[in-house]
């Protein structure tokens, strides 16, 4: 079972249901609670390749639960470093702990200024109660 | 007439004897030496020597095959009992969106079963099958009046082999004038049906999604933003998955045609309009029927289906082969009668092809044309305004209530055929989603609408019950429903651990996408 609805301070996020939690010149991505409680179980999830460029409101890779077939947006622009091989073998951990095991990508930030643009947490719970 | 018999959930504790069964496969049925018929000895003179003397040795087994050896009593057995564990629509309804489940008339299946159609061998040269070429070309013609366009192809074998069939159409179009290399793009609404993306990846374009408007119809200024030369085609269902006819409709072909792009109708829907609009007359160039939705087959569980194209006169030379002709006769009898003839490419050189073996699922196009000639033209209209009438007769009783309340209808204007609900109140009131909704549903004996999509629509229900349900079968799915979120205001649990009453209790679905076991051992 997914955990409560939380989305923490310390990340921002984008409009299409995306976090970003910014570490100097990297980045980690992923999929917010909303997300994947909206997409239900995840069953699929194929890491993108390391060393590949991703650019902000692109999609840069897929998930599939029950019931679709997802485009995950990126959040920012940069170049892959990292990618969360479990979470390929173990999807659920997407639903399970989405901002902690469940992470997607780590980027080496294209453009640090691009932060500036995307949501705090307070706005983000402001865009997905309506 | 639902919610009193719907088993406790008391019960539910207690598995009923279907639910204690392992399904079996009639392999694991088999026993050494059982047969279900006793073949009698070779009249044949010689017949009764060994079988290696008869047939040479390289053509022979080495081992026997693996078939099961069981009596005809277990093999009818077998079959009826899984055929239990299945829902269809001779139990009950079954109101998936935009799949029209609708009922088969079995006077269909006597005609389809006549000899001359059912025994006929698909290799028969021509001369010898002139009733069934006949039945094709006058099927044909009937489906190009339904259409509004000119030429038609039996080949495709399902709607999405229309919608592959159509794009290969478009690409030998487009490269006949000298465009193949620049147009890339296929466009198609976020209200498509999923396998309009599938078959445009599949056919080598990339597909470009046109969003949705405030009223649920194409976003105009989206689709003139994304509209130029790189453009293909434009993929649109009319009325869409929404089941809203698109006001706009003409304005839209239009748009894409002076871009020169070919316009493509994707027929799912085509139970709402049959005698009423035509696609060819909104625009579109390619239109793909679905024989085994609109012209009612049996259908679901993987086919057979039909998904007949109708085309324009730019399209027509590139139609799949054989193509069948009737040659008009001089007049008088024998050889100055009317004949049926099959065209290959000889005759088409500019044509994509062979889509398939033979001449496609003869029997569907039996029925069908079956279907369209026992309604008539008036019959088909009528269908048609039944199947809307009903559509939105059901929604007038969902809106009142409880259902009003935890499903709204998504966008609010009056439907066609079809109608889609949101679930996101169920879901954020009563803690139930739309899937343990459609769940307790077979507990009430019916079978649950579409779940999950559109995907634009949040804990979408998408609800077509077709013009062969009754006033009361349409009250009950409505009761149902009621009943259901009644039930969830006292205790959400039961619909969330439904269904009690099934063959089997609720699915892993999840880790059986996870983990999928598509082997079964023989032994």
């Amino acid at each position: 079972m997914a955990t409560e609805e939380s989305y923490p301070e310390d990340l921002r996020y984008h409009p299409e249901h995306d976090w970003a939690r910014i570490e100097g010149e990297e980045a980690t991505l992923g999929i917010t609670w909303f997300a994947q409680d909206s997409l239900g179980d995840v069953v699929f999830f194929d890491p993108p390749e390391v060393g590949a460029t991703i650019a902000k409101d692109e999609p840069y890779t897929e998930v599939e639960s029950v019931k679709a077939v997802s485009d995950v947006i990126a959040p920012l622009s940069g170049e892959i470093v990292a990618v969360n091989e479990r979470a390929g073998t173990n999807p659920e951990l997407i639903n399970t702990d989405p901002y902690g095991e469940g992470w997607m990508v780590r980027i080496r930030l294209g453009d640090p200024g691009e932060a500036d643009r995307l949501l705090d947490a307070a706005a983000y719970r402001d865009l997905v109660a309506d | 007439m639902s919610g009193a018999d719907v088993n406790p959930p008391a019960t539910a504790a207690v598995p009923t004897p279907m639910q204690r069964e392992r399904a079996t496969t009639i392999f694991e049925r088999s026993v050494p030496g059982r047969r279900a018929a006793a073949v009698p000895p070779s009249g044949v003179p010689g017949g009764d020597r060994p079988i290696d003397e008869l047939i040479p040795a390289a053509l022979l087994r080495r081992e026997p095959a693996r078939l099961p050896e069981v009596s005809e009593p277990e093999i009818v057995r077998h079959y009826t009992r899984l055929s239990r564990r299945n829902f269809d629509l001779d139990s009950g309804i079954y109101p998936l969106g935009s799949c029209t489940m609708k009922h088969n008339p079995r006077l269909n299946e006597r005609v389809a079963a006549l000899p001359g159609y059912a025994r006929l061998h698909p290799a028969q040269a021509p001369a010898r099958a002139q009733g069934a070429l006949e039945l094709i070309w006058s099927l044909e013609r009937a489906l190009s009046e339904v259409c509004g366009l000119p030429h038609v192809s039996l080949q495709p074998s399902a709607g999405s082999h229309g919608e592959l069939a159509g794009l290969l159409l478009t690409r030998a179009f487009h490269a006949d004038r000298g465009e193949g290399e620049i147009r890339t793009r296929v466009l198609a609404p976020d209200t498509a049906h999923g396998t309009n993306p599938a078959s445009v990846t599949m056919a080598g374009y990339e597909v470009v999604k046109i969003a949705t408007d405030g009223r649920g119809g194409v976003d105009l200024d989206d689709l003139r933003a994304k509209t130029d030369e790189s453009v293909a085609c434009l993929m649109l269902t009319n009325p869409n998955t929404l089941g809203l006819f698109d006001p706009n409709i003409a304005e839209i072909t239009a748009t894409v045609r002076e871009a020169g792009g070919t316009l493509y109708y994707d027929g799912a829907n085509l139970n709402a309009i049959m005698g009423h609009s035509r696609p060819g007359d909104m625009g579109f160039d390619i239109v793909h029927v679905n024989l085994h939705k609109s012209f009612s087959q049996p259908h679901g569980g993987g086919g057979p289906g039909a998904g007949p194209i109708a085309v324009s006169d730019r399209i027509e030379p590139f139609l799949p082969v054989p193509r069948v002709e009737r040659v008009e006769g001089a007049g008088g009898n024998g050889a100055g009668a009317t004949r049926f003839d099959l065209r290959d490419e000889a005759e088409h050189p500019r044509s994509i092809g062979r889509l398939r073996g033979f001449q496609g699922n003869f029997g569907v196009f039996v029925r069908a044309y079956a279907y369209i000639l026992s309604l008539g033209a008036d019959g088909l209209a009528e269908a048609s305004e039944t199947a809307v009438l009903n559509a939105n007769y059901l929604l007038a009783r969902m809106r009142e209530g409880r259902t009003g309340r935890y499903l709204p209808l998504a966008f609010d204007r009056r439907p066609m055929h079809e109608f889609v609900l949101s679930g996101s109140g169920a879901k954020r009131e009563l803690g139930i989603k739309t899937l343990d909704l459609a769940k307790r549903l077979l507990d009430h004996g019916m079978h649950p609408p579409t779940v999950y999509f559109p995907l634009l629509v949040d804990e979408a229900l998408m609800i077509e019950p077709t013009e062969t349900e009754t006033r009361e079968s349409l009250d009950g799915f409505a009761a149902a429903v009621e009943a259901i979120l009644a039930e969830a205001e006292e205790d959400p649990e039961i619909a969330r651990r439904a269904p009690y009453t099934t063959p089997v209790r609720r699915l892993d679905e999840a880790g059986a996408a996870r983990n999928p076991v598509i082997r079964q051992a023989l032994d």
